[in-house]
């Protein structure tokens, strides 16, 4: 009987901690924009602004053939959309100086005697230079060039009714994302990132504004326990993650177009597992921080390790070996495998538990030393 | 009658620092109790440790009976807590504040009700119900933390410093307050480095790096210097302390205001000689005439013969 009464009063209690929350986030319109206009925008920024297709890169053309073999390789090269001519030229010299200073990211050599190798059957060679400072870009570039040689040969040899000695044709589709485009893949990875970051930052800050102010201690010398306070705290950016979740999902399915071909409800329950990790995660960076800059320099110091191990924008199998078993501690890196699973191939359980089954498991081990060291944290 | 608090040896450090060193006193129920020191003298850690702040590092605390150790979780629904910091909302209404106390502590319905009229009424706010905290003055400020402190009707009540920053005339209005829940039988334990503030308390305890110099009411305290104090008016106070020290029959001299205080073993003597001494140096020298030991003379002189420098 009295176990029951003080279960109820400590729901009360609990209530009346969730009011205040409630009443505070909703009175301070700057508190309202980060948690519902910044979101979007990251979705924005990412959606937009990260591509990394490459698409009218600059193509600086020395032609020392001029034939009508040489100007139609020319042409196959800007058809495409790939490349943009930006100037054209006979003196070799003349190819060098316009990726010294910029003004081309890939340039095209084609010899002289290139129509009359190709008509005796010898084959011919020509040279594609690219700017290897931005190394994405003149992977993807080459990649296009050889494809567009290779093709260009082809029909050539097609056309002119000689025979292909042995070739192997390679054709390659790409499944879940026909297209290749990087939004596909960027966009539903940017939902991993977001609910992290709010809950994240959210929860550390809830806690350590309130050190801050003086309040929490005020909090503490009144019967609410440090498990209600936790609760209190956690409640409201809990919910608050899940409306940016929906937010996001909705702006990238009905702006940006990303397929979601998965269970919605198997990525709320996939969200909520994660959420609760982003929270144990800001709870322990309110337990080392007694001001708002230390807990956003503590948030900062574990959020950007955090997606740089994710997989979220440098692929983890390109990582040296111990940073790909790190890897494997990172709710991100769970998530995104999630989320991506979920909008772009239709994964469900039968897929995805490993997955899951690791983000529950990192989310219970972060809760209970997260907890922990809160209440030790309390005095 | 059990004592409302007892203490018994209470210590803490943090590391070598000794912040409250073998503290034992009693308050007895309906009593105010005051610490009074310099910044660092212990008063605030013995509060914390008090209300479960801070864990003891050894000695005893009992609250209304509880341990502190123990206990921390029943303590805490017995007593009131107000910080030297402002610590309502800012953002949330007088009301809101209230409403959020209230449900802390379990105060509901008609004695919700009473008791919200209670606090409105003593913080003078009828009318600002619906106002944000944060635009207060001070003054009622303060005098809101007080009524959420004692909303629950809490028997004993800790208060920090809780006039620091405050105007004399809010303070006097916040005393009236202390005075009005000590008649009605609530134990007050405060600390404050305002000396005349110490006045107003039955009994006071003087800290000083940690430990506890004297404990009594303040007319006691000032019997226990039995010498004479003179006071010395002079156009230039510090040289003047720096002149007295050491010369005979003169025990302690402390400036106090802009004059000096001039503790003496034989008050006819020392006015006779005063003057040459001071005048010797240079200095002129106004009226000598006795005056009745303050608190903050007997802080010194305690504080002194312990064979200590106050700190702060």
């Amino acid at each position: 009987m009295r176990d029951r009464r003080e279960l109820r009063d400590s729901l009360l209690r609990v209530r009346e901690l969730l009011r205040k929350e409630w009443r505070q986030i909703f009175r301070d319109p700057k508190t309202k924009r980060i948690i519902f206009a910044s979101p979007i925008l990251q979705l924005l920024l990412f959606g937009y602004a990260v591509n990394t297709d490459v698409r009218n890169a600059a193509l600086f053309v020395v032609d020392q053939d001029r034939t009508r073999e040489s100007r139609e390789l020319v042409d196959a090269f800007t058809a495409g959309g790939y490349f943009r001519l930006v100037g054209r030229s006979d003196r070799p010299a003349d190819l060098a100086a316009a990726l010294d200073r910029g003004r081309a990211v890939v340039a095209l050599q084609i010899p002289r005697g290139f129509a009359r190798s190709l008509a005796a059957g010898r084959g011919a060679a020509v040279q594609v230079l690219v700017d290897g400072t931005s190394s994405n870009t003149a992977t993807v570039a080459q990649g296009y060039a050889n494809r567009i040689v290779q093709h260009f040969g082809l029909d050539y040899a097609d056309a002119h009714g000689q025979a292909i000695r042995g070739g192997v044709d390679l054709r390659v589709r790409a499944w879940f994302n026909p297209a290749l485009e990087s939004r596909v893949y960027n966009v539903p990875g940017v939902v991993a990132v977001i609910l992290m970051l709010m809950a994240l930052l959210l929860t550390a800050l809830a806690v350590v504004r309130e050190r801050e102010l003086g309040t929490l201690e005020q909090l503490m010398v009144s019967p609410l326990s440090p498990g209600e306070l936790i609760l209190g705290k956690t409640i409201p950016v809990a919910a608050i993650a899940l409306v940016d979740l929906a937010l996001v999902v909705l702006v990238a399915v009905l702006w940006f177009h990303i397929p979601l071909r998965g269970s919605p409800l198997l990525l709320l329950v996939a969200s909520a597992v994660y959420i609760l990790s982003a929270l144990g995660l800001g709870l322990l960076v309110s337990t080392v921080s007694s001001t708002q800059q230390e807990a956003f320099m503590g948030m900062f110091l574990l959020f950007l390790p955090m997606i740089i191990l994710s997989g979220f924008m440098y692929p983890i199998t390109s990582m040296p070996w111990i940073f790909q078993k790190l890897t494997l501690l990172n709710p991100v890196r769970h998530f995104l495998e999630v989320v991506r699973g979920i909008f772009l191939r239709g994964a469900g359980v039968a897929e995805l538990w490993p997955q899951i089954a690791a983000l529950a498991l990192t989310a219970s081990v972060v809760l209970t030393v997260a907890t922990r060291a809160f209440r030790k944290s309390l005095g | 009658m059990s004592d409302a608090v007892e203490v018994r040896d209470l210590t803490r450090r943090f590391g070598d620092f000794v912040a409250v060193d073998h503290v034992t006193f009693d308050v007895r129920e309906g009593e105010i109790f005051g610490f009074l020191g310099p910044n660092g003298a212990g008063k605030t850690t013995t509060i914390k440790m008090l209300t479960g702040l801070l864990a003891p590092t050894s000695g005893e605390g009992r609250i209304a009976g509880l341990d502190v150790r123990r206990d921390a979780a029943r303590i805490r629904r017995r007593i009131g807590y107000m910080s030297q910091r402002f610590s309502l909302y800012a953002d949330l209404t007088v009301d809101e504040n209230i409403d959020l106390f209230a449900g802390l502590y379990g105060v509901r319905g008609d004695r919700l009700a009473a008791r919200r009229r209670w606090v409105v009424e003593m913080a003078g706010l009828a009318g600002r119900e619906r106002q944000l905290t944060g635009e207060l003055p001070l003054g009622f400020k303060q005098r809101l933390a007080l009524g959420c402190a004692v909303l629950h009707q809490p028997p004993v009540l800790f208060l920090d410093e809780p006039t620091s920053g405050v105007d004399p005339a809010a303070r006097r209005s916040f005393w009236e307050l202390i005075n009005s829940l000590s008649a009605a039988g609530t134990t007050v334990l405060l600390s404050t480095h305002y000396i005349e503030e110490a006045e107003y308390c039955n009994r006071l305890a003087l800290m000083n790096r940690g430990r506890l110099v004297a404990l009594d009411t303040p007319p006691r305290l000032r019997a226990l210097l039995e010498e004479p104090i003179l006071e010395v008016r002079v156009d230039d106070a510090p040289r003047a302390v720096e002149a007295l020290a050491g010369a005979p029959g003169v025990l302690e001299a402390s400036m106090f205001g802009r004059t000096v205080h001039v503790l003496v073993s034989d008050a006819a003597g020392a006015r006779a000689s005063i003057p040459a001494l001071l005048e010797a140096r240079g200095l002129r020298v106004g009226a000598i005439a006795p005056v009745r030991a303050s608190l903050e003379d007997v802080f010194v002189a305690l504080v002194r013969r312990a064979g200590g420098a106050v700190e702060g």
